[in-house]
């Protein structure tokens, strides 16, 4: 039987997109509590996705009732349910800051962009198929070069224009590369892809390899990895905060894509082309990781700052599926967690200290000192132990896991002397500009900064409370990370479970 | 006929690529624009190339061609078709906004900062 869950949270922000069109003429507020409450219901919805997907294994939904693989199929298991569910709660926190900064004033369709841009995410999380995998990637790059460009502002176009320049470019790389693999394996169901693996003759082998390497380079646009990251910083510290911590998901979108396609598709049962991407990923993820590190140093704005910081975060995730062992993948996916919810609480602090500092915003330069400096200036202290992976917070489990797996690896000592040096690094970057915002006051001039907005500090304030939450509850995140990473290592179980599914007979 | 399509695609694709490292954004739309012809006319031929043949079963159809790559250069080209769309107004917004229709616009941005310092500092 074909299972309803993998298409209900793809449906869920799809609808909700198009009924908040309707929600135009009933004003802002109107607006405001319909995407409210397509985004709760999709955080309820996901839970429950993730509870079906833990209990009873691999759910496969054949669109309209073609059977795998000559159809297209969407897939729900272990990993494409926490990346669903992370996607709802991250997307809660960045609507209800929006709502709280009046962002969505400062445009129309603020809302309907916002749940397509859920609508393109949980689908590229959720598809089954090669092409379809694109689809979505192209629904979730135009709703946010929407959502990116709100509110305007010539520094905004300027890194849009990269932004979409280059995810266009990406797209026609992707189509090369779904293209060559279709003219040699003559499928794009990923199940199928990874089935006839096996029998690629020695002839084809190189073409094959060539076209997984073009996937990614595409993935790599995506998540920003060395040398394809210099968008990054222009488009993520120029958007609205909201947006921003939106976007924190959208390079893990990419790593996701890294995991499941070429996880899939060159695990154990490839044959020679096994895992030719891995060596690649840990070099890159070490090269990224320093070369974001010094971003970090060198960011004149805690905006940018917050942009590098999110870059350090997909290299170190990188270097974790570089690593590639269950173990590694288990500890990347904790990490993953921990960086996409601290790295969009990056993004609204510097926006509130931007709007407390007035004319100075968030530049690091000495200024007058702002409004409650000594609450904000903890939020960052907070923040930054989180983001630097110190202990206590979360940051600091996720590469304690990390390396833990890393030790045995032929380039072990290459992998601490990155990682570890990469926190230091920018450890030291992060204390210097928390002296320089809250210490450095300048007290010849007066503040003309605003009062700090309550709602929209207090909407900051419980993504960053996720952070000791995730240390709290390691014990059973860990154990679904492990469990996810076990079903992952299994390829042969997502293989059968999509090309065994049947379909609906209608009697 | 494969060496025809062959070059087609690759003279195609090597001018998009000129294209899209031009300097302003004109030529960069226009490149993106060559690079998507390129990239449906491959999808197409991967589907083998093969003159009048029916794609649907027919029980008077003696050979068929591959009906999924035309289903795949479909969509395609009216996703590119939507890009460009898109690119070419947010060109000119970039135009009117930054002054010039330079894809690095900085440059106009950066002089205007240094004016407006040297005004500061004047004062």
């Amino acid at each position: 039987m074909s299972s309803v869950w993998p298409v209900l949270p793809v449906l869920l922000p799809l609808i909700g997109g198009i009924a908040l069109l309707f929600c135009r003429l009933g004003g802002l507020q109107l607006q405001r509590s319909v995407s409210l409450l397509f985004t709760a219901g999709l955080i309820i919805l996901t839970l429950k996705t993730l509870s079906v997907a833990v209990t009873e294994g691999h759910q496969v939904y054949l669109l309209g009732n073609w059977l795998a693989p000559f159809g297209i199929v969407l897939v729900l298991d272990q990993l494409s349910a926490l990346m669903v569910l992370l996607t709802a709660l991250l997307s809660m926190f960045a609507l209800l800051y929006a709502i709280a900064q009046d962002t969505d004033k400062q445009g129309e369709d603020f809302h309907t962009l916002f749940q397509i841009q859920l609508f393109g995410l949980n689908g590229a999380f959720l598809t089954g198929d090669l092409f379809n995998l694109f689809v979505f990637f192209e629904v979730l790059l135009l709703a946010s070069y929407g959502l990116l460009l709100h509110g305007g502002g010539r520094l905004r176009t300027k890194g849009g224009l990269h932004y979409v320049v280059i995810n266009l470019v990406g797209s026609s790389l992707f189509l090369f590369a779904v293209g060559t693999l279709y003219g040699v394996l003559g499928t794009l169901n990923m199940a199928d892809l990874a089935d006839k693996m096996a029998t690629v003759s020695a002839d084809d082998q190189g073409i094959v390899a060539a076209a997984a390497l073009l996937l990614l380079v595409v993935f790599g646009i995506k998540a920003a990895i060395f040398p394809l990251y210099l968008w990054l910083p222009g488009a993520y510290a120029n958007t609205s905060a909201a947006v921003a911590a939106l976007f924190a998901i959208m390079t893990k979108v990419g790593l996701y894509a890294i995991i499941r396609v070429h996880g899939t598709l060159f695990g154990e049962q490839a044959g020679p082309l096994a895992g030719l991407h891995t060596d690649l990923l840990l070099w890159l993820g070490m090269l990224t990781l320093i070369l974001a590190v010094f971003g970090v140093f060198a960011a004149r704005s805690l905006k940018e700052q917050a942009a590098f910081l999110i870059l350090a975060s997909v290299a170190t995730l990188l270097v974790g599926i570089g690593i590639d062992n269950s173990a590694a993948l288990s500890a990347s996916l904790y990490y993953l967690v921990h960086s996409t919810l601290i790295g969009g609480a990056m993004f609204l602090l510097a926006d509130l200290v931007a709007r407390g500092r007035g004319s100075y915003a968030d530049k690091l330069r000495s200024a007058p000192a702002m409004a409650r400096a000594i609450m904000m200036g903890s939020l960052f202290l907070v923040s930054a132990i989180a983001i630097a992976g110190m202990p206590p917070l979360s940051g600091f489990f996720g590469k304690v896991l990390i390396l833990d797996s890393a030790i045995g690896h032929p380039l072990q000592s290459w992998i601490f002397t990155a990682v570890l040096l990469g926190s230091l690094l920018m450890m030291i970057a992060l204390a210097r500009s928390g002296s320089i915002l809250f210490y450095q006051v300048n007290e010849e001039s007066n503040n003309d900064g605003g009062t700090i907005n309550t709602k929209a500090t207090a909407v900051m304030i419980s993504l960053l409370l996720l952070s000791p939450l995730l240390v709290v509850a390691a014990g059973p995140v860990t154990a679904l990370t492990e469990q996810i990473a076990q079903q992952l290592a299994d390829s042969q179980s997502y293989i059968n479970a999509v090309l065994s599914q049947s379909a609906v007979t209608g009697k | 006929m494969e060496w025809i399509v062959a070059l087609v695609i690759g003279v195609m694709t090597a001018s998009g690529v000129y294209l899209v490292l031009r300097a302003r954004t004109f030529p960069v739309v226009l490149g993106l624009t060559l690079l998507s012809y390129a990239v449906n006319v491959f999808l197409f031929t991967m589907g083998r190339l093969q003159v009048g043949q029916a794609a649907i079963i027919s029980p008077d159809a003696t050979a068929y061609t591959d009906p999924l790559p035309q289903a795949l250069v479909l969509t395609a080209i009216v996703i590119a078709f939507g890009m460009t769309a898109f690119l070419i107004v947010l060109a000119l917004k970039a135009r009117s906004e930054l002054g010039n229709d330079h894809v690095d616009g900085l440059h106009y941005v950066a002089e205007e900062q240094a004016v407006k310092s040297r005004q500061k500092a004047g004062d």
